[in-house]
């Protein structure tokens, strides 16, 4: 058990040394100090440094953000606006059509019935002057086939007798 | 235990080297650590920027959890310092440990019950001035008779209590860590089998000194506050 003996133990010896105590302040304090303004300061710093840049553009954010609202709001209802007048536009324009049409079919229909009435007169006379001219043709064609007939049926006899027939016609009627 | 320390006298003053050694090159890391930290400071953190700044937010939430930080604002520098100091000092001693001739040259300075009492002292010494100069003279002295007057003598002991646990438990869990790596350290020496045998639990002891380390580094510095703040703060 050799290793056990304390004499082979590699421990720091006891004792008290006045002089630690002071080096150790000593040496605590220089430390805070340096640390202070060479690495606490400068740290402290650009952590306060980012805090602030961090509020700042958080702020800035936030700014913009209700910036963009405002202007969606504004867009929105503009566009609300638009499709509005729009509508209207399309409405009027569908009137006006609507009543475009039908004054041009009014039209449409008085020269239709303008014309068929132009037709149906020219129709009238025509037939009249057709019925005119058939009149015409045949009262001549009858005079002809009644002279024709005449000429070859009145004899002596029946001359007399029509001369009569008419005489008494004539007679009776006064 | 009986490795002697290496000493020196100035102004009549006895002082041991390798606690001045150790004291010195732990405040020079420190520096360098946080100076390195520190140099290159952007808006947009990266590296070792980040460690520092998440050690001061580390540092500020143990203040805020002690008292407002309208009051405790000032402290923050302080508990930094203490925090890393304290860390740094942890860790030396760990890796290795050097005697030469008997005298014990290389360890934690914090495995000194001098040096883990002077940095209590210096604490609590720091808890009353600030109370004084926080609160005022009146205030400060009327503190020690509330909540009722016989709670005055309990209040003073109060004091040399609260300096004595603060030095003593740094002291005593860093030395206790430092022994039982000495005693690893010399069963493994011993030979080729005992030094196989010591390597694992030589490794869980380091890995749990760097933890205890860690946790008194944070204890020691939760506590300033804490006693700062019971000093500093009016509520009770």
């Amino acid at each position: 058990m050799q290793f056990l003996n304390p004499d082979s133990l590699i421990l720091g010896a006891g004792g008290f040394f006045a002089g630690d105590i002071l080096f150790q302040l000593l040496a605590f304090i220089v430390l805070l100090f340096l640390l202070r303004k060479y690495a606490w300061g400068p740290l402290m710093g650009i952590m306060k440094k980012r805090e602030e840049h961090i509020t700042n553009e958080i702020n800035e954010a936030e700014t913009s953000r209700k910036e963009a609202q405002a202007y969606l709001n504004e867009q929105t209802k503009a566009l609300k606006e638009a499709r509005k007048e729009a509508q209207t536009l399309i409405e009027s324009a569908k009137k006006q059509g609507e009543q475009q049409g039908e004054s041009i079919l009014q039209a449409a229909r008085e020269e239709a019935v303008r014309m068929k009435e132009a037709a149906l007169s020219e129709i009238e006379r025509e037939k009249e002057q057709a019925v005119q001219t058939l009149r015409n043709e045949v009262a001549t064609l009858s005079v002809q086939i009644a002279s024709k007939v005449i000429a070859k049926e009145l004899d002596e006899k029946s001359q007399e007798k029509l001369v009569d027939d008419y005489l008494k016609e004539v007679g009776e009627s006064r | 235990m009986n490795h002697e320390a290496p000493t020196f006298h100035l102004f009549g003053l006895a002082f041991n080297t390798s606690n001045v050694m150790m004291i010195t090159i732990a405040s020079i890391i420190v520096f360098i650590i946080a100076v390195l930290g520190s140099r290159s400071l952007q808006m947009r953190p990266t590296g070792m920027q980040n460690f520092m700044e998440w050690l001061v937010d580390f540092v500020k939430g143990i203040i805020n959890s002690t008292m407002d930080w309208k009051t405790g604002g000032r402290f923050l520098t302080l508990g930094l310092t203490i925090i890393m100091y304290i860390f740094v000092s942890n860790m030396l001693g760990l890796p290795f440990a050097i005697a030469i001739d008997h005298e014990l040259w290389w360890k934690s300075p914090t495995a000194d019950p001098t040096i883990t009492l002077t940095l209590a002292i210096m604490v609590v010494v720091l808890t009353h001035f600030y109370a004084i100069k926080v609160k005022g003279a009146k205030s400060y002295g009327s503190d020690f008779f509330k909540p009722m007057k016989f709670m005055f003598p309990l209040k003073i002991i109060e004091e040399f209590a609260n300096t004595l646990t603060l030095g003593l438990r740094l002291y005593g869990n860093i030395y206790a860590g430092e022994v039982l790596l000495a005693l690893l350290a010399g069963a493994g020496a011993a030979g080729i089998f005992s030094g196989i045998l010591t390597f694992v639990p030589m490794l869980v002891w380091q890995g749990f000194s760097v933890f205890v380390g860690t946790i008194q580094a944070f204890i020691f510095t939760m506590l300033t506050m804490v006693y700062m703040a019971h000093k500093v703060s009016d509520e009770h």
